[in-house]
């Protein structure tokens, strides 16, 4: 029990450390294959320690309430990894949250972010089913949904759910809002729809905002070292490479549409997912 | 120096603006982006979202038209905030100053900080200005209305 205490605190405390280290190495990366120096790589906090400092400007209510379950759940969801619970209710809760962000943005009255709203729940649609197959696969494969049951096994799930990685490493850009698929809100082109769904928050909120994709960045990192979880560090390190391929495919591609995402996602993701549970289930015979 | 006395220095968030310029000093703030000034090496971003700048970056002279869209734009900026007027005409009215459209210089109709001059000014000389900008802007507090 004490065990599982300290692993929250270290996980709450550490995570957004680490998001934000990520974020700022992301800022480095993107200027240095533009040709620039770009800023430092713990720009992140800076932004973020300002955004603190500044004036509470309240254009609804109802917003912060929604921020503060975004907030909520995404931990939550990190909690069940670190804590090595069930997989399905992981998926479940961070389906929660983008709800959550999705309705703060419809609680104002923007257009912008009514604009940018309508596209994240494209995105939901574009990634939640994936995320779901992602826990019936490792159901197929482990019978059971607990993540400490991936951890038992000897044998790494990238052998078995290969096509799997490769719908969950697709589903990654829509998740991480990067190129080509950054339509909702994006970090760089921030003329665009203003900046869509994060249009209304400012100051303490937009520094929740950035905490939250903090968190979120972590949680999707460590969902693909689960791919391979003995030894760790293996993981790691795919998780770590994961980011990096990402960062390459935001500055080499153009934005689609958020139609071609969703086209795209599900004929990548549920056609790899679906055939991945059915092998599964042929080979080890329908449990 | 305090946690947020220091990241405000370090973070400074652009909202660019042009009143009624000739684009001269426009096409100054975007060079500012480009790999060869880079201000994003200093934290600056160039936002779309006045709601999440600090530094209002304005180009041209007013005009009764755009008069009423800058105030606007500057209470949407939540405080502390800058005001840079770029340019000769955003600081004085420059050679449309006795128009019968433009009412003059961008103080005219909000406060003004920080005055760079210059036809069309110059990258180097905007970078000066926004850093003489943050001077100011690391001794404002967050309370200031």
């Amino acid at each position: 029990m004490i065990d599982q205490l300290i692993t929250v605190i270290v996980a709450l405390i550490v995570a957004p450390l680490i998001g934000g280290l990520l974020f700022g190495f992301d800022r480095k990366i993107t200027a240095r294959l533009q040709g620039r120096y770009g800023p430092p790589i713990i720009q992140p906090f800076y932004d973020f320690f300002k955004l603190l400092g500044k004036q509470h400007i309240a254009v609804s209510k109802l917003q912060f309430i929604w921020i503060y379950g975004y907030l909520t759940f995404m931990v939550v969801s990190l909690l069940f990894l670190v804590l090595k619970l069930d997989i399905l209710l992981l998926v479940f809760l961070l389906g929660f949250a983008g709800v959550c962000f999705v309705l703060g943005a419809f609680s104002t009255k923007s257009p912008y972010a009514h604009f940018g709203a309508n596209r994240e729940l494209l995105q939901i649609l574009a990634y939640e089913p994936v995320l779901l197959f992602l826990a019936l696969g490792v159901y197929a494969q482990n019978g059971s949904f607990l993540i400490s049951e991936i951890f038992k096994q000897d044998k790494p799930l990238l052998f078995t759910l290969w096509p799997l990685f490769i719908a969950v490493l697709f589903i990654l850009t829509i998740k991480m809002r990067k190129s080509p698929f950054d339509i909702s809100t994006s970090h760089h082109a921030h003329q665009e729809i203003v900046r869509g769904t994060v249009t209304e928050y400012s100051g303490p909120y937009y520094a929740l905002i950035q905490l939250v994709e903090w968190y979120e960045l972590v949680l999707l990192l460590g969902i693909i070292a689960l791919f391979w979880t003995n030894p760790l560090w293996v993981g790691i390190l795919i998780a770590l490479g994961a980011f990096i391929l990402e960062l390459l495919i935001d500055n080499i591609a153009a934005r689609l549409t958020a139609r071609w995402m969703v086209r795209l996602s599900w004929s990548v993701g549920l056609v790899l997912g679906i055939i991945n549970i059915a092998y599964l289930y042929l080979t080890k015979g329908v449990a | 120096m305090g946690l947020i006395e220091k990241s405000r220095i370090k973070s400074p968030w652009i909202l660019h603006f042009d009143n009624s310029s000739c684009n001269g000093c426009d096409i100054e703030i975007l060079a500012c982006l480009t790999p060869l000034y880079d201000v994003e090496r200093f934290g600056m971003v160039n936002m779309g979202n006045p709601k999440h700048a600090d530094v209002l970056l304005i180009t041209g002279p007013v005009n009764r038209r755009t008069a009423r869209v800058l105030k606007n734009l500057y209470a949407q900026v939540p405080d502390p905030k800058i005001v840079i007027a770029v340019g000769t005409c955003a600081s004085s009215g420059g050679v449309f100053h006795n128009c019968y459209n433009v009412l003059g210089g961008v103080d005219k109709v909000i406060p003004v900080d920080v005055y760079i001059p210059g036809c069309a000014a110059r990258p180097e000389a905007i970078i000066d200005g926004v850093v003489l900008a943050l001077q100011k802007l690391a001794s404002l507090r967050g309370d200031k209305k």
